[in-house]
Formats: C-alpha cells, structure tokens, sequence
C-alpha cells in the first residue's frame, strides 16, 4: 500500500496541470454544468484535449488512444476537477459507445467511429431508455425490421443526453418481438442525420434541458451498423453498461471533490455546532469514497477487473451530493432561496442524481445479488 | 498509488481468520472468563511483536499489518488485551518493555479519558506520568468481552491517532460479521415460501450495510497507512475513519438484529455481544461528534491543505 504518486504518476501529474494553466482561458473555469456544456467551446476543448494525447488516455493505442495505465485517467480526472476544467464533449462515446465498439464491433466500424469519438469530431447519445422501459431495460419496444440490407427503425427513447448535437446513437431495439425476453434485442449505431430522426429537447426541473427525447420515424439504418448479432443487443448492452459503470467512480469523485471545496468555501467563519458536523461529515465521505475509487482502481490494474467496492460508488456519491447540495442551501441562510446561478441548480440537478444511470434501486439490487449473493428479487 | 494489501498482508489476514475461527468460534462459551494461558499463543503466531524492531525479537513490520490483525480480531471479537496492549501502550514502551510484549510476557493498558481497557486483563497501565500498577475499581463495561476500570488516582490521557486508527479497524471486521450473519440468515430462513433476502425490504438495507462497511474500510486503511508512515494527515484520517467505522459497526448490528427478527434480540444469539462491542467503540476515545468537531476544526481552517 502506497497512497502517494508514484515518480512517474507524479510526472504525469505535473505535466497535465501545466497543460491545463496553459490551455484553459480562464473565463471558461468553473463552469456549473447544464447546458453550457453543449456550446462550441466543448468541442473545441476536447479536440485541444485530444491533440494534447489526454483523449482516451487508456484506449490502446492502436485505437488512437494513450495505452496508460488507469490511474493516469484517474489523475487525468482530479486534475481536471481541481482546475474546474470542462471534460470533453464525448461523455458517451468515451465511456459508452468506444469500448462497446472496441469489444463487439468489425474492423470497419472501429475504423469508422473509434478515432473521431476521441477528437470529438463526432458526438454520440444513448437510446436506451424508453417511456415503457426504464430500469427494465428487457422491455423496450423501439422495432427494428429487416428489410433488405437495412433496419427500418420506429419508436421512441428518452433521457438521452446530447442527442440534439449528436452524430450518432447507440440504440437498443426489438427485432424479434416473438423471441423469449432478452433474445429478441439488437444493437444498432444510428446515424442521428438520417432522415426520420427527431429530436426534441425534455426540460428538467432546474429549468434546464440536458436530456432529449428521440423520435424514430421509419429510419433506416445499414445492415452493417449492427453491433454484434442480431438477436443478442441484451449482451453487447451489458457490456455498454458495464462501461459506464466501470469508470464512473472517479468521474463522480472528481465533481463532488468540486463541490466540497466550494462548500468549506461558503462555510467560512461558521460557527454553529451543527452544520460544522455536517460539514465534516461530508468531507469525510468524500475521503471515503476517495479511497474506496482507490482501491477498486488498484484491484483493477493488478487483475483487469475493478474491484467489487466499485459497484457502491454511483450510490454514495448521488447521496453525498443530495445532502451536500442541501447544506449548502443551509449555509446561505436567508439567502438559500436566492438563486445564486450555482448551488440552486445543483440542488435541484442532484434530485436526478438517484435516478439516472441506475436507480438507487436497482443499484442496491445489483450489489444485493451479485455482490452478496442473496437470492433474486424477481 | 497502491491502495491494496501485499500478498504477505493477505496471508496474515486469512492465517488471523482461520486461527481466531478455530479458537474463537460464535458457539464458544460466553460466560467463560478469559483465559490469560492462550496469550502466549499470539506471541508465537507473532501477533504482538509485529511492529517491534527485530532486534527486540519482533517482526519489523508496521502499523498496517497491525490493522488487518485488529480488524480479524474484530470480526472474532476476540476477548484478550491485544487492542490495550499493542495499539494503546506499545509504541511508548522502552525497546525492553517491547521485547517483553513481543514475547507474551507482559500485558499492558493506558489510561484513555479516565478509563482503562481491558482492566483485569493487564499487568501494567501507561498514564501520561508513566507506568502504574492497575490498582482502582472494575467498572460494568457494556461489552464483557472488554472491561473497563479506572485508576484510584486517575492521572488523564487522550486517544492517539494510532488508537483511533486501531478501533476504526476493529470496527470494520464488527461489522463485517454482523453483515455476514444478516447474509446467512437472509438466505437461510424461509417465510411465505422464500428465503427473505428475496424481498427488497431485507436485501436494502443489507446493501447499504456492505456500502457503509466498504467505505469505513477505505478510510480505515487510509487512517492505518497514514499512521504507519507518519503522516500529517493522521491525526485528520484516524478521527474521520473511527468516527465513520464506528457509527457503521453500530448500523451493522442494528439492521443484522432486525434482519434475525425474534432470535437476534435474544441472549442466546451473539448479535448483541458485536452491538456491544461496535457501542463500546463508539463512544470510547471520542465520540463520534468529537472526532467530527476535530475534523471541522481540521478542515475549516486549513481548507486549502486538506482538500488538495
């Protein structure tokens, strides 16, 4: 157990944190997220970041990407954070779509996609969600028939970030509305200019849109941009989830390290016993999560597979930042129901913290079957 | 960065859980004292001479293996004065005092807040004007498996990080057997024909115990690392980590007790015995409102030092 930097991850450290005071202006810092994030300047930003190498820094490198080990990315992200940088514009290509790719796709499609994810040339959503397919994610109706050499596609998804500037979708659909449940699934990437391919905007209760609703009108995706076999979408699913759940951690700790900061911030000068409690108690969880993101990345470099602990970070980290959200709130006093143009967005935006990438529902149901082994609930 | 036990450390942990499980069962007899005759054999597992210098006939090692012993004798709730004597006195101990601790040959306690651990249990108690004799009074400890006394002429004393440090662990391996139980007995027993793990309302709240004792693990570790090395942090880490791990241990047991029904409120059933010890850790060396108040005196002040 070593919890300092190694000489070359403190290498590594220090070169990225002079790439990024040299890089980021500095009106572009501490931005609280939302819609912002969709403007030019994102993708800008991550082309700067991909022709700096910090684009997929563990992609290998025959896919374009910086073939490190994964506590650089880990370092990539809290540096990031610590410099209220904003990350690149590909949150579901990098983290999505790209290793989904990289796993169940053919040559051309990794020749297609892989290296215009990382450059940000191409953005990319996700249409897994459904108004009648939520946390069931078995249940989606989105069809897909063959006909000829395409799919001619029609439905509907939900919840789907990015999907206004988006070039591309991973979309989960039915083909086979006769086979057993999860054997009548295929995965397809949909080219978001096609024709019949509507997008619009779902206002969140900050106000705010991030998410959209997609509107598939018999649009017709190519034969050739099925991910995997037609009939096994459920299984290259998984593996896009197991993504996004497998690097999620220090994404999250990163952000809420943020948060915490600006907290002990407001919090100057307090005296009153009980928010100082409260105060600890939140930078105490920080710490905890922290170090468990720690030792689920060690377990990961030293054997390929994060460890189990990895599966309760989502969790924690949407509970930690609802509670400290709320203090906040409290710690402005009178003015708590002032909108400040920060924190009354970030309390109402961790509302979705519980629900989005997994209920806290289902997450518990993940660690209680496959973590502890208690029967299934269902 | 390397957040993760060596191969040796490892080893040491299964070689505790098997020991402690072979000699300190759930079934053994609760209400027997504690026999001083099975100390020599920590001395020859080479428990209580892990951190003294080899010259002195120790091990060489370090508080962290002292960690992963603790947090196995947690789990066991072993009953004899290793936490008084190793994570307490140790360290201030003269090289031939620590020979003597490495070879079984002296038990030792200090004075924490005016109590004294293991009282009865000890040779010898450390107080901030030095060695004394245990004389005093055998106070009603809620957990028998560790008494308390105090001294006739109490002379004050204060938990050190390392002691903190050292419960923080302890209470980790509490509620990892109070959660290990719950996951027994919830795929075990059968109520309107399933095992009761099946139903949402069990299984929750034993997810939340696995995340709570998961995350008290980290900081468990990290406090155990920050005191090995010294660290600056370590006064912050052990008061963070023995608040967090102590209010888990307590949740462990509460919800374990709960998820036993009927059975885990009973004598019988060791359950209370761990909710005695995660209370007992609780409260002694700092409440965890204490430790909290420190770490908010920590971090409000020197914000920019403990968040970077």
């Amino acid at each position: 157990m070593n919890l300092r930097d190694t000489s070359d991850e403190a290498a590594f450290r220090a070169e990225l944190r002079a790439w990024i005071a040299d890089n980021l202006p500095d009106n572009e810092r501490g931005g609280r997220g939302g819609e912002r994030r969709f403007e030019d300047f994102g993708r800008d930003w991550s082309r700067k970041l991909y022709d700096a190498g910090y684009s997929g820094l563990t992609w290998p490198k025959e896919y374009g990407g910086g073939g490190a080990p994964y506590s650089h990315q880990a370092i990539f992200l809290e540096e990031m954070a610590r410099a209220e940088a904003p990350g690149h514009i590909g949150v579901i290509g990098l983290g999505m779509a790209g290793p989904t790719i990289m796993v169940h796709g053919t040559d051309a499609q990794k020749e297609k996609h892989l290296r215009k994810i990382l450059s940000a040339e191409d953005v990319w959503c996700q249409g897994f969600s459904e108004p009648g397919a939520g946390s069931d994610l078995a249940a989606v109706r989105t069809r897909a028939e063959r006909r000829d050499g395409h799919y001619v596609v029609n439905g509907q998804k939900v919840w789907s970030s990015f999907a206004h500037i988006a070039d591309f979708c991973i979309l989960v659909t039915l083909s086979d509305p006769d086979a057993p449940r999860y054997q009548g699934l295929t995965y397809l990437i949909v080219d978001m200019h096609s024709p019949g391919v509507e997008v619009r905007p779902l206002r969140q209760i900050t106000g705010e849109a991030e998410f959209n609703e997609i509107f598939f009108t018999d649009v017709e995706v190519p034969v050739e941009n099925r991910l995997g076999e037609e009939g096994e979408g459920w299984q290259v699913a998984m593996t896009t989830l197991l993504h996004e759940r497998g690097t999620l951690g220090f994404a999250l700790t990163a952000v809420l390290e943020v948060s915490v900061r600006k907290l002990l911030v407001l919090a100057e000068g307090v005296e009153d016993a009980d928010l100082r409690q409260r105060i600890a108690r939140e930078w105490i969880e920080l710490q905890a999560l922290r170090f468990t993101n720690y030792r689920s990345l060690t377990t990961l470099m030293k054997t390929g597979i994060p460890g189990p602990e990895g599966s309760i970070a989502k969790l924690q980290w949407s509970l930690a930042n609802q509670r400290l959200t709320k203090l906040a709130r409290e710690l402005l006093g009178h003015d708590g129901i002032v909108d400040d143009g920060w924190w009354n967005y970030q309390q109402l935006r961790s509302r979705g913290n519980t629900i989005e990438a997994g209920t806290s529902e289902v997450l518990r149901n993940i660690v209680a079957e496959r973590v502890l082994g208690l029967p299934r609930s269902r | 960065m390397d957040f993760s036990l060596t191969e040796e450390q490892l080893e040491l942990k299964a070689e505790a859980r098997r020991w402690l499980d072979a000699h300190f069962p759930l079934d053994r007899d609760w209400e027997a004292p504690w026999d001083p005759a099975g100390w020599r054999e920590l001395a020859e597992l080479g428990w209580l001479g892990v951190s003294v210098p080899e010259e002195h006939g120790g091990a060489g090692l370090g508080f962290l293996e002292e960690a992963v012993l603790l947090e196995e004798l947690g789990y066991a709730l072993y009953p004899g004065p290793y936490f008084s004597t190793v994570a307490l006195a140790l360290p201030q101990l003269s090289g031939e005092q620590q020979a003597k601790v490495a070879a079984g040959g002296r038990r030792w306690s200090a004075e924490v807040d005016g109590l004294v651990p293991d009282w009865g249990r000890v040779d010898a108690v450390l107080t901030d004007d030095g060695e004394v004799a245990p004389e005093g009074e055998a106070l009603e400890s809620i957990d028998p498996t560790r008494p308390l006394g105090r001294l006739a002429s109490p002379r004050g004393g204060e938990a050190s990080p390392r002691a903190l440090a050292a419960l923080a662990a302890e209470a980790v391996g509490v509620a990892q057997r109070a959660l290990d139980l719950a996951l027994r007995h919830a795929g075990t027993r059968e109520q309107f024909g399933k095992p009761i793990g099946t139903y949402q309302a069990v299984s929750h709240p034993l997810a939340d115990t696995y995340m709570e004792t998961e995350l008290a693990r980290s900081l468990a570790y990290w406090a155990a690392w920050c005191v090995a090395e010294d660290d600056e942090q370590a006064p912050v880490a052990a008061a963070a980590a023995k608040s967090q791990a102590s209010e888990a241990a307590v949740a462990a047991c509460e919800r374990s007790i709960q998820i036993h029904g009927g059975i885990g409120f009973t004598w019988e059933h060791p359950l209370h015995r761990y909710y005695r010890r995660a209370q007992w850790i609780e409260h002694f060396g700092g409440s965890p409102a204490q430790l909290r108040a420190r770490v908010a005196d920590a971090i409000l002040t020197k914000e920019a030092a403990w968040t970077a």
